[in-house]
């Protein structure tokens, strides 16, 4: 298998309004203060609840998938369970994903699974945290149902033609994450070294997960 | 006769992925955790469904030129304005408000949206 | 809930109509034909809990495979490679 190990998370987050000196706020962010102002003074919501709502956000983050990427690498029975209900096997290991049913699809030597949501942006974001800018773009969401290899290619992955890409579009109530290939080379690895493969694009599905040579 | 809606954008042509990331701002996590405060089961003030519905009906222009939490404040008010959570009076009222706190005192800003 | 009507393997046609309002299922597969993989369960159907109703009684979800080749007449891929979405019941025709 020839893939690129490229990966795109190296690079440095860049501010997404580059001209925030110029234009402090924005209406939508007066609008955003204004609501979340009345709705506490209204007594519907809490400050409280709000930070909290935020900091449980926060604590999401693509380690707590690489984790249980990692543990499905060295316990079959721990990947059946996974493969069979992603919110209980988190649990398992005391990450609560919530209400939301998140299903795992496995890469193979045969098939290279991609996900993404046409219709608005699903992500298991109470595994793997908050989703990329890039997830949510119009190329994203257009292109990657209709020319998923060329999308890959522009991630720096390169599946052969003698493998079957998958692409599975999330538009109901089930939320996704790839279960990528184990690197070779990791024979001896722990959890925790081969959580450090585990890339959030990789369980995305625009990458592999990362070699020992990438470290 | 067929009609594929702005959102719906599955196999339309686009230009190439750009990887772009970055850190979510104070004002965005508060529009994703308002939203989530909102649909919990003792309140069922705002589903995603509903949540989603209105951010298909903002409309071609509007969808493209704002932003993903952009859009969401936006529907999400629209929903609360539609079924009094909120009155079109309060939201102004207190719209003003804030602007005129964040204009005319740039710590005031700092403190609501960087907490 | 809904009876599910369709088990895995199934050969399904999606339905041909383009209906206003919250949908689920992409345009892109509207009129196509694949195969159920999965029957996931069943759920509250999404067009009614987008104007405040209830959704009930829940709608079967499927998982239905497509061909890319059967879906992109350009498609720049081998012929093994397919696409999966998540589909509900009442949006599936059996193919005749």
């Amino acid at each position: 298998m020839s893939h690129d190990h490229h990966d795109h998370t190296h690079h440095t987050p860049h501010p997404y309004q580059p001209d925030i000196e110029d234009k402090p706020f924005t209406e939508r962010m007066v609008m955003t203060q204004a609501v979340a102002e009345l709705l506490v003074e209204k007594g519907i919501a809490s400050a409280d609840e709000l930070r909290q709502q935020i900091e449980l956000m926060d604590s999401r983050e693509p380690a707590l998938g690489a984790r249980l990427v990692a543990r499905t690498w060295l316990d079959p029975e721990y990947k059946a369970r996974v493969l069979a209900d992603v919110n209980a096997a988190a649990a398992e290991i005391g990450i609560d994903t919530g209400d939301i049913p998140i299903q795992a699809i496995e890469n193979t030597d045969a098939v290279h699974n991609v996900v993404v949501c046409t219709l608005c942006s699903c992500y298991p974001r109470m595994l793997i945290g908050l989703p990329p800018d890039w997830y949510k773009s119009r190329a994203y969401r257009s292109r990657t149902v209709r020319e998923p290899r060329r999308v890959l290619e522009e991630f720096g992955t390169k599946i052969p033609d003698s493998m079957e890409v998958r692409v599975h579009d999330s538009t109901a109530d089930l939320r996704y994450i790839v279960l990528p290939v184990r690197p070779a080379g990791t024979d001896d690895w722990d959890e925790d070294k081969l959580a450090s493969l585990v890339t959030r694009d990789s369980m995305i599905g625009v990458c592999p997960a990362k070699s020992p040579e990438d470290l | 006769m067929t009609l594929r809606r702005h959102h719906d954008m599955g196999g339309l042509d686009a230009g190439p992925v750009e990887a772009r990331e970055h850190d979510y701002a104070m004002w965005e996590k508060r529009v994703d955790a308002i939203v989530k405060v909102l649909s919990t089961p003792d309140r069922k003030l705002l589903s995603t469904d509903e949540l989603r519905r209105g951010i298909e009906e903002l409309g071609p222009g509007v969808y493209d030129e704002l932003n993903y939490y952009e859009r969401w404040i936006s529907s999400a008010t629209n929903i609360l304005l539609e079924k009094g959570v909120i009155t079109v009076d309060e939201l102004g009222a207190k719209m003003s408000e804030i602007e005129a706190r964040w204009t005319a005192d740039r710590a005031a800003l700092d403190k609501d949206t960087r907490q | 809930m809904s009876q599910a009507r369709f088990n895995p393997g199934d050969a399904v046609r999606v339905r041909q109509a383009f209906p206003p309002g919250h949908v689920r299922t992409p345009y892109f597969v509207r009129g196509r034909s694949g195969q159920v993989q999965q029957h996931v369960g069943s759920f509250a159907n999404p067009e009614e809990l987008a104007y405040g109703r209830d959704g009930q009684p829940g709608q079967p979800l499927y998982r239905v495979s497509f061909r890319q080749t059967d879906l992109w007449q350009d498609y720049d891929g081998p012929a093994s490679d397919t696409l999966v979405v998540d589909i509900y019941d009442h949006w599936l025709e059996p193919q005749s």
